[in-house]
């Protein structure tokens, strides 16, 4: 029954690509908003970065949005290993002199490259996002050659909670000053320098801070999920 | 240039198939780490450089390394023929 249930799915689906794939044939041209957003975006916001343009500012609030959707979905997960502090796990095996030097080693210069990342978002490719991540995989080395170590998780969600409201509050100045949410009409400053291209910095810098910290308070959460902590903040 | 692009979509494909048929939950998880490096690595050869650093940060570093740690996890408390599949 399963693997013939199966067989179907797979013809149905099958059938419905070969039917929507004559549809498919990439445009010949931009349509009209996507080629004001590639002819104005660097002219609007003087960065040199189009998809920074776009994301932070044209969409800003569609990223606003996604901000939000990986702030419940670490939520979510903070609640569901909260509930499971009764297993007990093997004491861990502490790291080999090899992982803990190589660590120690990597761990500034990666931390740094994020922060270049998410600080430079809007000159170079990366931002929010892109240097978050990269900032959640220094402090993941760190969890590994340390194993015992545990993250002060009432400062990661106060950095993470000011920086998601700092958006927000952006966001509404904007919206009082210049009539629309996240509008961009600060001085812009110059082509091509470190402040530049009005607000997007400071998103990208306020992303930056909330992914990293999400995502490092995650990795703690799940590396000692199941050993039993009594001092854990309520909020996360 | 085209057969680079061939090159790593076949390499691609090949890890996600290994990934299904591999009996080991690491290697698995390591394999669709490597589908993840693969799609960056195409998605940078395409002039995507911010969807690539995303897939390289994301796809192949830390959900590898989520999905690890969750396979140690789960394997240290129930062993069986389900769980190793």
């Amino acid at each position: 029954m399963k693997p013939l249930f199966s067989l179907v799915m797979l013809a149905l689906l099958a059938t419905l690509s070969l039917r929507l794939a004559p549809l498919l044939q990439p445009g010949e041209e931009l349509g009209q908003v996507a080629a004001h957003y590639a002819s104005q975006g660097l002219v609007d916001n003087r960065g040199s970065n189009l998809v920074t343009s776009v994301v932070v500012n044209y969409r800003g609030f569609d990223t606003l949005g996604e901000v939000v959707v990986l702030f419940l979905s670490v939520t979510g997960i903070g609640f569901v290993l909260r509930r499971r502090q009764g297993l007990v796990l093997p004491a861990p095996v502490p790291a080999s002199e090899l992982v803990r030097t190589g660590s120690y080693l990597l761990l500034a210069p990666v931390l740094l490259f994020g922060a270049y990342i998410f600080i430079h978002g809007h000159l170079t490719p990366g931002g929010g996002f892109q240097g978050g991540a990269v900032v959640a995989s220094a402090v993941l080395m760190m969890l590994l050659a340390n194993r015992d170590r545990h993250l002060p998780h009432g400062l990661l969600s106060w950095i993470e909670s000011l920086s998601g409201f700092a958006y927000v509050l952006v966001g509404f100045v904007g919206l009082f000053a210049a009539g629309s949410f996240l509008a961009n009409r600060v001085p812009l400053g110059q082509w091509g320098d470190l402040f530049s291209a009005g607000l997007i910095p400071v998103i990208y810098v306020l992303i930056g801070l909330k992914v990293g910290t999400e995502l490092s308070a995650l990795l703690d959460q799940m590396t000692h999920s199941a050993e039993p902590e009594v001092k854990r903040e309520g909020s996360r | 240039m085209i057969l680079i692009d061939i090159f790593v979509g076949a390499i691609m494909l090949a890890a996600a198939a290994a990934a299904m048929w591999v009996r080991n939950l690491v290697s698995a998880v390591i394999l669709v780490g490597v589908v993840s490096l693969a799609a960056s690595f195409i998605f940078l050869r395409l002039g995507a450089p911010d969807v690539a650093m995303t897939e390289a940060a994301i796809g192949s570093a830390l959900s590898t390394v989520i999905f690890l740690i969750v396979v140690r996890r789960t394997e240290s408390h129930e062993k069986g023929p389900e769980v190793q599949r």
